[in-house]
C-alpha cells in the first residue's frame, strides 16, 4: 500500500492515538544471545526480548501466523511458538543443526535444512513425524518451496548447488550449479523465477524454474567497497513485483534491483553486516538484520530511503511480520 | 614422456570407452605426507598431531564427494604418510605409475622440487606443506601451485597488523635452526616493507632449561634499546613458548609465539568456519591447523576445478585453477584464487593467540591495484616464476 509521505507522520500518529489499534509486529532472531526481539511496528521500538532455544536462527510464521517456528541450531531442534502466549509448544525433530527453513503451502510440511549433517528434513508441523531426510551438498543452507507446493529447494554452501527437491516423491530430481556459497533462494510470486544469492561468488543468479537453467546473473559495485566485501546473501521481492533487494552482507549495503529488467538501481547504507530482510505487512518498510552492529535498519520502500535503525540483541540473523 | 597423450593414460580414459555416459567419473587425488621427527623440544608438553595434513586432505575428499553425488564424479584420496625422507619419492613414483596426476604434497621444499624432477608433465602438483619464500621467487617449481602461504605472507600479515598499531620498534629473536633464520629474515623483509624499525636481531643460545629459569634468563636477554615489540622467529617452538610475560619491557611478544599470523587455527570460526571446525573434528577427533587447512584446500581446488570444467586432464584443471574463472570458498571470508606468476593461493590471514582471534590481514588501507590480498607475500615483480607459462 503506497501513502505519500505526509500522510504516513498523519498515519503513524493517528494509530498511536488509537487504543484500538492492532499493532502490526516484527519478530527477530538473535544469534548469539539466544533471544527473539519483538517490534512494535508503528512505534518501531523493541517492546519485549523473549529467550528462545540456543543459537536461533530461521524463523518463519505458520500460514495463519498464529505460531513461529524458530530454527534453534545448538539445540538441535525446531521450536514452535504460540504466538498469543509468546510460549514455546512444541520442539520439532529437525535433524541435526537447523539452520533454516521453509513451510510448503499446505501449512504443514516443513522443509529445514541441517548444516552440520548435508541433510534436508522434512517434518509434519502438526504430527511432529519426520517424512523424509533427502541427501544434499555439504552446508545445505537457503530452503524455499514453490507457490505452487511443487519444488522445495535448497541450497549447499560448499557444494555451491541448488538441490531441487520434488515435493511429492522427496526425491532430489535435479541441480543447478551456481557460483561459490549459495545462501539463499526467493521464488517470484508466480513461482516461475527463483533468485539465489552466491555469497562468496558476489552474485545472484535468476533461475528460470521451468529449466532449471540460469537466465541471468546480477553482479554489483559499490564505490569505496572491495569487490570481495560485496556479499550477497537475503533477497527479498516487493509483492507489487518492481523491486528486488538484495542484502550484500559485510559492504553494509541493500542493493535495490530493478526485477523487471535485473538494473540495479540504487545501494542504501543500513548497518555492519546485513543478512535478511522482511517487509511489513503493508510492504511499506523493509527491515534488514545487521549482525555486526546488532541492529535492524528500516528502509522506506517508496522513497528507498533508510529511515531508522533499532537496537536488538547480538547477531540479529532472521526476521519476520506479520498484523 | 608422452606429454602429446596425457588424456590416454588416465586411469579414467582407460577404465572407460571414450564415449563414456551414465558410468561415473572417477577422479584420484594422492596424498604425500612427510612427517618428520622433530626433534626433542623443550615445550613439549602440547605435541603437534602426527597426522596433520592428511586429516585435512581426508576431509577434501569427502566435501568433494559430496558435491561429486550430485554430478556422478567419485573422489578418491590415495594418501602416503611417512617420516622416513627417503619414502617420499618412490611414493610419488608409485602413485604416479598407477596412473595418478593429481597430487597434493605435504614436504619440504627440497622434496617438491625432488618430485617434480621425478613426474612426468603431465600432472597437477599442489604445495601444503612448505612456507619457503624461494618457491615463490626465484628457486620456482615449474607448473606448481601453493595452497600453503609462504613465510612472507604470514610476515607481512604480522607487520601490517603492527603498522596499524604503530608498534615500529621491533626486538627480534630467533632460533639456531635454518627455518628460523629463514623466518627472521622474511621479517627482516616485512619490516622494510612497512617501514619498522629493527632494534636488535639477538639469537637464542640454548644453555639452560628455560623450564625452571624462564624468569631469570629471559629478561636480560631480551634487554635492549627500548621497543614496542618482541618478535620471535622459533619455528619448532623450543624456547619462544617462554617468552610472553618474561620480556624485560612490559611488551607483547608476536611471531612464531605470542600472537601468531597462521593458516589456519582453531580460534577461526566466522565467515561459516564454525562449520568447516566441526566438520574437521567429526572426522579427526581433534583441532584442524594450518596443515590441515592447506591440504584441505589442496584437495578442494582440484575438485572445483573438475566440477567446473567436468575433466580430469591436468592441463585442463591448471589452465583452468590459473584462471579468473576460478574461484574457491575456503571460509575466510572471501573468495581466494591463484595468482597466475607464482602459483600461491591468495588468502586472508588470521592473527591469533591460543585463545582467540586477534584480527585478519590484510589490514584495512593496505590497497593494491589488483587485489589487497596481493600486499600479502611476493607480487608480480618481486617474483621470477611464471607458473602459467609452465602450464
Amino acid at each position: 500500500m503506497f501513502k505519500p509521505p505526509f500522510l504516513k507522520s498523519l498515519l503513524i500518529t493517528a494509530l498511536l492515538a488509537s487504543p484500538a489499534a492492532q499493532a502490526a509486529t516484527a519478530y527477530v532472531s538473535n544469534e548469539k544471545d539466544n533471544t527473539l526481539s519483538v517490534i512494535d511496528l508503528n512505534t518501531l521500538e523493541v517492546t519485549k526480548t523473549i529467550e528462545v532455544g540456543e543459537r536461533p536462527r530461521g524463523i518463519a510464521l505458520s500460514k495463519d501466523n498464529t505460531k513461529l517456528y524458530i530454527c534453534a541450531s545448538d539445540s538441535d531442534t525446531v521450536q514452535v511458538m504460540d504466538l498469543a502466549t509468546h510460549k514455546i509448544i512444541a520442539n520439532l525433530p529437525s535433524g541435526e543443526d537447523p539452520e533454516q527453513f521453509s513451510l510448503h503451502p499446505d501449512n504443514r510440511r516443513l522443509y529445514i535444512s541441517n548444516e552440520d549433517d548435508a541433510l534436508v528434513t522434512v517434518v509434519d508441523t502438526e504430527s511432529h513425524e519426520v517424512l523424509a531426510q533427502i541427501e544434499v551438498g555439504v552446508e545445505p543452507e537457503g530452503m524455499a518451496v514453490s507457490p505452487d507446493g511443487k519444488w522445495a529447494v535448497n541450497t549447499s554452501e560448499t557444494t555451491s548447488m541448488l538441490h531441487w527437491i520434488d515435493t511429492e516423491t522427496h526425491e532430489l530430481v535435479d541441480n543447478t550449479l551456481v557460483d561459490q556459497r549459495p545462501r539463499h533462494v526467493e521464488f517470484t510470486k508466480t513461482g516461475d523465477i527463483l533468485w539465489a544469492s552466491s555469497e562468496i561468488g558476489g552474485t545472484v543468479s535468476v533461475i528460470n524454474v521451468a529449466d532449471r537453467e540460469i537466465i541471468k546473473k546480477l553482479t554489483f559495485k559499490i564505490r569505496g567497497v572491495h569487490p570481495d566485501k560485496v556479499q550477497p546473501v537475503g533477497v527479498k521481492l516487493s509483492a507489487d513485483g518492481k523491486y528486488a533487494f538484495v542484502a550484500l552482507g559485510p559492504s553494509n549495503h541493500v542493493a535495490v534491483v530493478d526485477a523487471k529488467t535485473y538494473e540495479v538501481l540504487e545501494y542504501l547504507l543500513v548497518g555492519r553486516r546485513v543478512w535478511h530482510m522482511e517487509f511489513t505487512p503493508d510492504q511499506k518498510y523493509l527491515l534488514t538484520t545487521n549482525g555486526v552492529s546488532g541492529d535492524v535498519s528500516v528502509i522506506d520502500v517508496a522513497d528507498l530511503k533508510v529511515i531508522k535503525s533499532i537496537k536488538v540483541g547480538r547477531y540479529p540473523w532472521g526476521v519476520v511480520t506479520l498484523e | 614422456m608422452m606429454k602429446t597423450l596425457p588424456r590416454l593414460l588416465s586411469p579414467v580414459a582407460l577404465a572407460l570407452p571414450l564415449a563414456a555416459t551414465a558410468a561415473p567419473m572417477e577422479i584420484n587425488i594422492a596424498y604425500v605426507g612427510f612427517e618428520p621427527d622433530h626433534g626433542p623440544v623443550l615445550s613439549n608438553i602440547l605435541p603437534e598431531p602426527a597426522d596433520a595434513g592428511l586429516k585435512g586432505a581426508e576431509l577434501g575428499i569427502n566435501d568433494n564427494n559430496t558435491t561429486g553425488r550430485f554430478l556422478k564424479q567419485h573422489y578418491t584420496l590415495h594418501s602416503i604418510s611417512t617420516e622416513q625422507p627417503g619414502e617420499v619419492l618412490p611414493a610419488a613414483r608409485q602413485l604416479y605409475d598407477q596412473g595418478v596426476r593429481l597430487f597434493v604434497l605435504n614436504l619440504t621444499s627440497e622434496q617438491l622440487h625432488a618430485v617434480e624432477r621425478e613426474l612426468p608433465d603431465d600432472v597437477v602438483l599442489i604445495n601444503s606443506g612448505s612456507q619457503d619464500n624461494a618457491l615463490r621467487t626465484e628457486q620456482c617449481i615449474p607448473g606448481m601451485l601453493h595452497t600453503m602461504p609462504s613465510r612472507a605472507m604470514l610476515t607481512d600479515a604480522l607487520a601490517q597488523w603492527l603498522a596499524s598499531k604503530r608498534w615500529n620498534r621491533w626486538l627480534i629473536i630467533e632460533g639456531n635452526l635454518a627455518e628460523d633464520r629463514l623466518y627472521a629474515e622474511s621479517l627482516e623483509r616485512s619490516a622494510k616493507r612497512m617501514g619498522a624499525k629493527i632494534i636488535e636481531r639477538k639469537q637464542w643460545d640454548y644453555n639452560t632449561d628455560l623450564r625452571r629459569t624462564a624468569q631469570k634468563e629471559l629478561p636480560p636477554f631480551t634487554q635492549a634499546d627500548e621497543y614496542d615489540v618482541v618478535v620471535v622467529a622459533d619455528e619448532r617452538g623450543d624456547f619462544g613458548e617462554y617468552v610472553p610475560y618474561n620480556t624485560w619491557y612490559p611488551r607483547p611478544v608476536v611471531g612464531t609465539q605470542g600472537m601468531t599470523p597462521v593458516t589456519w587455527h582453531r580460534v577461526v570460526e566466522a565467515w561459516g568456519a564454525a562449520q568447516l571446525q566441526s566438520r574437521f573434528e567429526k572426522l579427526a577427533d581433534r583441532w584442524m591447523n594450518s596443515h590441515d587447512y592447506a591440504s584441505w584446500a589442496g584437495v578442494r581446488t582440484l575438485g572445483e576445478a573438475v566440477t567446473q570444467t567436468r575433466s580430469t586432464d591436468p592441463a585442463v584443471l591448471k589452465n583452468f585453477i590459473l584462471s579468473d574463472k576460478f574461484q574457491l570458498g575456503a571460509f575466510k571470508g572471501r573468495k581466494l584464487n591463484y595468482r597466475d606468476w607464482s602459483g600461491q593461493l591468495r588468502q586472508p590471514i588470521p592473527l591469533v593467540h591460543p585463545r582467540a582471534l586477534v584480527s585478519q590481514s590484510p589490514q584495512e588501507g593496505y590497497l593494491h591495484p589488483k587485489t589487497d590480498l596481493d600486499t600479502l607475500g611476493f607480487d608480480t615483480s618481486e617474483s621470477q616464476c611464471s607458473v602459467k607459462g609452465d602450464a
